[in-house]
């Protein structure tokens, strides 16, 4: 599979307007999504890379309003991460829970650990060892989009997976 | 912190009555429980300075105490142009018709000298013109010069509990969280100010997301969260020295949400482990926690009753956020909240009657108040996004962040009047989120 069918199938999976733009997804742009990969993007053709995971895997998946269980679309993204990082197995992964801006910011905190931790059980249950992977909720406090109505919010209901090099024991 | 330096005296100047007292259930009264209020008309002319070096301050400590009172919404300001009479002596004989006759029906005289010693020495007496006599006593406060603000909000506070009944709230600060740069890279940094916006002072620098502080009963702590290690863990800042100590740091686990109990050792915070976010209570001195709630729900946003015997809390269990009191050692919790709607962030009156809270209802926001068992709900506010209420000392009004929408939105913060009148926003110089008022110095 090809890296553009593999990004056409995750812009359908997720089936959201912000995908039809594959510039989104450059590695110049991957800073802005939270950081966490930015710093050891690599080339998205090598399927080792971190780039690879952003883009072709998919560093995220998305949630309806209000709830953290996993979507069919989610469970495949995460499937995709599973074996990603039973493959790399020198990078550790960081999930990290967000939620829209409706709602108070203490209810988001919680409601972003219920949806890092429905995608750190999931890929629990794919064998990814507890060890290599750690949560945090960032509640409304980092959108990725900043308009007020749903096609934003959509993008902001996210839990999203942040690999790093794990430190060498 | 210029706080710090103010030593404050409060001297008992004259009594002009025997019974003081009895001029407290005189005619000049606003009753704030009534329904519709007309702001009383008062006048503050500028303070008589009896030395050069208190030219300038005597003015300004008369602006301060005049926009303390009108910014109640409950008094009037009469302007300086319409005055007849001139304060020039701080013991001659008021003129009451002269001020009758502009219809100011509370005056304040005052005199401000600088001491050989440098420190600033404000007299004040209150006026009933009406009946022409003094309300309560002559006071004497003494300040560093720098302090010149903090003393005019205490005459300001004096005016305001003489008259209403009720304790002021002028002399106070709050703490919230300063905002600036776009909504999907927002600097947020602690910062602490007079309940006016005066003295700003910034208490962390903006490397890492800060949320939500909250004061200790005695105003000299701070609870705060923090993601400086990477992960939201709870702080506690000693406001003197801007000291800060990690509070709770289990590996693996989310705290936040923290609040003091009236003790000033115990806290109150949510901890998330496992997706799960339940109540926990902490005593700072010994670091010892308990486990409070233990449903798979969310449980968060805990707030002490004054007398500290009972948490009011948000949960879902019922399947939509809404308000609980439990015992503060835990076990079965009471359902409050009944209307139709989502609830968080209840906040219990320093008078104990009532919960300020954030209801999210039909897409809009509000700020509103019940009694503690979930009657008489009374919505005070209405927009895209209100939430986080705090009160003042004196349980009249309610302070809490406001967020407009779209691309641009910011946040700032509004106070509004628990009858739901006078709101307006406070001024700060940046965005502005998560206010704490702080009790009365």
């Amino acid at each position: 599979m090809t890296y553009l069918t593999r990004l056409l199938m995750l812009c359908a999976g997720l089936a959201l307007a912000a995908c039809t733009d594959p510039g989104r997804f450059d590695d110049s742009n991957t800073v802005d999504l939270n950081g966490g990969n930015g710093g050891l993007a690599g080339s998205a053709s090598d399927p080792t890379s971190p780039a690879y995971f952003n883009q072709a895997v998919g560093d995220r998946v998305l949630f309806i309003i209000d709830q953290y269980t996993l979507t069919p679309e989610a469970r495949s993204t995460l499937d995709a991460q599973a074996d990603w990082l039973m493959t790399n197995r020198d990078y550790n992964a960081v999930i990290e829970g967000h939620a829209d801006e409706q709602g108070t910011r203490e209810y988001n905190l919680a409601l972003g650990a219920r949806r890092a931790n429905s995608v750190q059980e999931y890929l629990l249950s794919r064998g990814v060892p507890a060890s290599r992977l750690r949560t945090v909720s960032y509640g409304k406090e980092r959108p990725i989009e900043i308009c007020s109505d749903e096609s934003c919010y959509a993008q902001n209901r996210r839990a999203v997976t942040v690999i790093s090099i794990a430190p060498t024991s | 912190m210029m706080h710090r330096f103010l030593t404050l005296l409060t001297v008992l100047l004259t009594s002009l009555l025997a019974q003081a007292a009895a001029a407290q259930d005189g005619p000049l009264r606003i009753e704030i429980t009534e329904g519709v209020i007309e702001p009383l008309p008062f006048a503050v002319p500028a303070l008589v300075a009896e030395n050069a070096a208190a030219e300038e301050v005597a003015r300004n400590i008369a602006g301060v105490i005049a926009a303390d009172l009108t910014g109640t919404g409950l008094f009037r300001e009469i302007p300086e142009k319409a005055f007849i009479s001139r304060i020039t002596s701080f013991t001659s004989p008021v003129q009451f018709a002269d001020w009758k006759a502009v219809n100011a029906q509370a005056l304040v005289t005052g005199a401000v000298s600088v001491d050989s010693a440098g420190k600033l020495v404000v007299r004040f007496r209150i006026w009933d013109v009406f009946a022409g006599q003094e309300l309560g006593n002559g006071l004497q406060l003494v300040g560093t010069q720098d302090g010149w603000r903090r003393i005019a909000h205490k005459v300001a506070d004096q005016v305001y509990s003489r008259i209403t009944g009720e304790g002021g709230y002028f002399d106070s600060r709050v703490v919230f969280v300063s905002e600036t740069g776009p909504k999907d890279k927002r600097a947020k940094r602690l910062a602490i100010m007079d309940y006016d916006g005066a003295n700003l002072t910034y208490l962390t620098d903006s490397s890492s997301i800060v949320l939500a502080p909250r004061f200790s009963p005695s105003g000299d702590r701070i609870l705060y969260t923090s993601y400086e290690s990477g992960f939201p863990r709870i702080y506690v800042l000693d406001v003197a020295s801007v000291r800060r100590r990690v509070l709770e740091s289990q590996d693996g686990t989310m705290s936040f949400a923290p609040r003091f109990g009236p003790d000033g050792t115990t806290v109150v915070y949510s901890v998330s482990r496992g997706g799960n976010t339940d109540i926990f209570r902490m005593d700072i001195g010994t670091g010892r926690s308990t486990q409070l709630t233990s449903a798979p729900s969310i449980e968060t946003a805990p707030s002490f009753s004054p007398d500290g015997s009972r948490i009011v809390f948000e949960s879902d269990r019922s399947g939509t956020n809404q308000l609980y009191i439990m015992s503060a050692n835990g076990g079965e919790a009471q359902r409050i909240s009944n209307g139709t709607g989502q609830y968080g962030t209840p906040v219990w009156s320093p008078r104990g009657d009532l919960i300020a809270f954030t209801k999210q209802s039909k897409g809009r926001f509000h700020i509103g108040v019940m009694r503690t068992d979930g009657s008489e709900e009374r919505l005070l506010t209405a927009s895209f996004l209100d939430e986080g209420p705090t009160w003042s000392p004196n349980g009249r009004v309610i302070m809490f962040t406001r967020e407009t929408q779209g691309a641009q939105g910011a946040a700032s913060l509004y106070s509004v009047d628990i009858t739901g009148r006078n709101l307006k926003r406070v001024p700060t110089a940046t965005g502005a989120s998560d206010p704490a008022w702080s009790p009365l110095q």
